[in-house]
């Protein structure tokens, strides 16, 4: 069974719409600034991808807007990049309008990528604080005067499967509901998931993707910490993350939500949806290292990714017109994942337009490998394939070729990639209709 | 793809890292014998908690499991467990673990991992005292500034990263070297039930031979145990543990957390025939399903629960006469114990009082991820001795719940289908049904 996807949504630091995305990768802008959530000063790295201010409140119906109490910001970002995901789709669900709906929410499944939510250090500093003897921390005085402080619903905010819980109770979506959590490769392993579900014949409809938020004093601790997070150009933050450049020099991290709309074909046609593209084919394997925070040097899990959706799709590697890689630009990452991407492809590794997004969008885990495939929709649709930024000389030992300049040309394929730490690796190939 | 292309799947293997043993030699005898893992909780200082006790895994020891405990001992608690887990079920699966040149017969590619995986606990000290570090109480706000002072000082690189979610896959990875489809999911108490769901979809579609499938899951920790307190959730009989689990009695008052890794080998039969293992059973349905409800309540007429177990009866083919066992989720909290028997009742409706159902959480507490895998297991070794596993602490049936709970005693039957059900906070509804293997 083909499954088509037939909308898009997008919150990224490039605006609160996927055509905000689309547009600011065309143009070579980049979202990445000052951190203005906690005060970075003291941080290795102070910059980050940060969505533009909204009000949750505006994404939710009327009749459930008291639950917005529940929800962490890696919520509120899914919800929106859903929510734009249905409209684009031009599907009417309990949330536009009840009396009308044009899905059918027992055959709607939703899948998405999700993180860990890291907890908001100021909601839960007040409790903490009360638990203190003699300026240290005390579980017994915790236990005794603070936990009850703490507002009861507090831990339904951090379960990352709320993500899913809270869309599909707006959407009304009462097929299968999952939540990966594969940390970097959560949102395209979801994709795949949802993919599957679909063309076996679980459901007929999928809202897929990812969200998270990574703008936040744990995450830009902990990734210091395993010397992930740039650190050289926090006056400068539109050139600080420059994947497979010669002095890429780490990442940057941020929020993002991306969700995509998929159908099975019999339904996509009969109600003459607009389709963006087809799922030709997904692929999944695993980096096995030791060193579990770094893809292994000669990139085997992305390759045997890549090669299974290859085979999935049944096409051969010349006839993928575009690559969006993870390309974090973690040097050493880079270098692993470009050997993947050639050792796959072959010969045409080389020569494969090669477009990363996050000297842009920066690194938003979960959301990242949705963003990238709603990019790789965009391109399709536009036959556009927009050039890198921050990538002036490719790093001699990547071997890609980096798109330069701006191209326009019918696109048939794309490949999207990703891998993260602790070796999930995915890879999908979305074809123009 | 039609029916008759779907590969069979079938289990070839079975392990456990749990509260009532280290095996599942020794978790089955605890059941039969009705032993209870709860008592004071030990992994932190709960004295002054609302719960104070739990079901932990007592005197686990990571290097009894590997070669090389030096890759896996940073990993956190449930990460070791699901060495230990995947040790005992590779092995009785005949998959060589920890080497380059495997000689079991299966290729790496074709053979994957689908846990139902926790987010490692927090350093707690460190979580805490950066707070208290961090908090300047003249302007009531953090200093961000003193905060980060005493993280980047104190804070460890591989403990931060150890508490992300996919990290008990990720050491699975390591130490079976599978390189197929590898995935983790966390649908809360519903995970290893769908991690398992999947990856028998997986195995039907032909996209791998082999998954290493289950969980792996630890919230026995301060800010755990605290979210669960707040909401009510925990029972707090703290003056009798081991009775504090009672599912679908009158005086019920909570569920007991407990933790642990459980995980099947999954195997197309094709495969399984060819490497000339055991066939433990067969997987035969899944269903899965959302109540898309309340994030904070199940759906009052069990909506999701009860189209989830007609779904998985479709898949398998089966009507609600074919099944005669149900490993229940059986929380020991009001609302699942009331809500799952109406989804039962529902679904079987005259057939109800031919069809035992229970819940091994009376015993083992709820293993939240983990717990599907573990019960699933529990079905397993039903159907392999012909004995039911008991809801145990069964002294005050609630009036309102009249189902066969196989009270307080295993009891011997003939299992030939079993199902398992489990339940996700936040509306996720996962089943999967089993089957005796016959040729």
């Amino acid at each position: 069974m083909t499954v088509c996807i037939t909308g898009l949504g997008a919150a990224t630091c490039l605006g609160l719409s996927y055509k905000d995305l689309w547009a600011g990768l065309c143009s070579g802008k980049s979202g990445i600034s000052r951190i203005g959530g906690f005060d970075p000063t003291s941080f290795k790295c102070q910059i980050a991808g940060q969505i533009p201010e909204f009000s949750i409140r505006d994404y939710v119906p009327k009749s459930i807007r008291k639950t917005t109490k529940l929800m962490s910001r890696d919520i509120e970002i899914a919800i929106i990049a859903a929510n734009e995901a249905f409209k684009d789709a031009d599907l009417k669900t309990k949330a536009f309008d009840e009396q009308n709906v044009t899905i059918n929410p027992k055959r709607s499944a939703i899948i998405l990528g999700a993180n860990s939510i890291s907890c908001d250090l100021l909601e839960i500093a007040p409790s903490i604080v009360k638990g203190v003897v003699d300026g240290k921390f005390n579980i017994h005085k915790w236990g005794t005067d603070s936990i009850e402080t703490v507002t009861p619903l507090w831990l339904l905010k951090y379960l990352p499967n709320m993500l899913a819980c809270h869309i599909g109770i707006i959407h009304d979506l009462q097929g299968p509901s999952n939540t990966i959590t594969c940390a970097e490769s959560a949102g395209l392993l979801a994709i795949g998931e949802a993919f599957q579900i679909i063309a076996r014949g679980d459901a007929e409809l999928a809202l897929a993707g990812g969200g998270e938020s990574k703008v936040n004093p744990i995450v830009h601790m902990r990734q210091s910490l395993l010397k992930r997070a740039n650190d050289d150009c926090n006056d400068n933050p539109t050139e600080a993350c420059r994947p497979f450049d010669q002095n890429a020099n780490g990442c940057i991290f941020g929020e993002a939500a991306g969700c995509i709309v998929m159908e099975d074909s019999g339904r996509a046609k009969s109600r003459n949806a607009k389709v963006y593209a087809t799922v030709a084919g997904f692929g999944e394997s695993c980096s096995i290292n030791a060193n579990y925070q770094a893809l292994e040097p000669d990139g085997k899990g992305v390759q045997y990714a890549i090669e299974s959706a290859l085979e999935n799709a049944k096409i051969k590697p010349e006839q993928i017109d575009l690559v969006i890689p993870h390309g974090t630009a973690v040097v050493s990452d880079d270098i692993a994942e470009a050997a993947g991407i050639r050792n796959a492809l072959g010969g045409w590794g080389e020569k494969v337009p090669v477009f990363p997004t996050k000297s842009m969008v920066s690194n938003t885990g979960s959301g990242a490998g949705a963003v990238d495939v709603v990019a790789a929709c965009c391109a399709i649709k536009d036959g556009v394939i927009p050039a890198a930024k921050n990538c002036t000389a490719v790093h001699k030992d990547c071997k890609l070729n980096i798109v330069k300049e701006q191209i326009k040309k019918k696109i048939n394929y794309v490949l999207c990639t990703t891998y993260t730490y602790g070796g999930q690796t995915a890879a999908i190939v979305v074809k123009s209709e | 793809m039609d029916d008759k292309n779907k590969n069979r799947v079938v289990i070839t293997g079975m392990g456990i890292i749990c509260p009532l043993g280290h095996s599942i030699a020794e978790m089955w005898d605890g059941i039969l014998n009705c032993r209870s893992g709860m008592a004071e909780t030990t992994i932190f200082d709960a004295a002054t908690y609302p719960t104070k006790f739990c079901s932990e895994v007592k005197n686990y020891d990571l290097t009894k499991y590997t070669k090389n405990p030096e890759l896996h001992s940073k990993g956190n608690r449930h990460s070791k467990f699901a060495i230990g887990a995947a040790n005992e079920a590779c092995r009785q699966a005949k998959i060589d673990v920890e080497t380059d040149s495997p000689a079991d017969g299966i290729n790496r590619r074709r053979m994957g991992i689908y846990l139902g995986a926790g987010e490692g606990p927090v350093d707690s000290n460190i979580f805490f005292n950066s707070i208290v570090q961090g908090w300047d109480e003249a302007t009531n706000t953090m200093d961000w500034a003193k905060w980060h002072a005493y993280s980047a000082g104190n804070m460890q690189a591989n403990f931060e990263l150890e508490q992300e979610p996919n990290m008990p896959a990720a050491h699975v990875s390591v130490y079976t070297g599978a390189r197929g489809p590898v995935r983790s999911c966390l649908t809360a108490c519903a995970a290893s039930t769908q991690a398992i769901g999947e990856a028998f979809k997986i195995l039907q579609n032909g996209q791998a031979d082999v998954m290493i499938a289950g969980g792996a899951h630890s919230m026995i920790h301060p800010l755990g145990i605290m979210g669960f307190n707040r909401l009510t959730a925990l029972s707090t009989r703290n003056d009798r543990p081991t009775t504090a689990s009672r599912p679908f009695t009158e005086s019920r008052d909570g569920f007991v957390i407990g933790e642990g890794a459980a995980i099947v080998i999954l195997e197309t039969l094709e495969s399984a025939k060819k490497r000339g293992v055991q066939i433990l059973a067969e997987v035969i349905g899944y269903g899965s399903t959302s109540d898309a409800f309340r994030v904070t309540d199940m759906h009052e007429e069990a909506r999701g629960a009860v189209s989830a177990i007609e779904a998985a009866l479709k898949d398998a083919n089966l009507t609600n006469k074919d099944i005669d066992y149900v490993s229940t989720h059986g929380t020991s909290t009001s609302e699942n114990d009331s809500i799952e028997t109406l989804a039962l009742k529902t679904v079987f409706k005259e057939e109800t009082k031919n069809t035992p159902v229970s819940s091994i959480k009376s015993m083992m507490g709820h293993l939240i991820g983990a717990a599907g895998a573990a019960e699933l297991i529990s079905c397993v070794l039903a159907i392999r001795d012909g004995v039911l596993p008991p809801t145990i602490n069964y002294n005050d049936p609630d009036p309102e719940l009249d189902l066969d709970y196989v009270p307080n005693k295993p009891r011997k039957a003939d299992v030939n289908i079993a199902m398992k059900e489990s339940f996700g906070f936040g509306g996720q509804n996962n089943v999967v049904i089993i089957k005796r293997y016959e040729d």
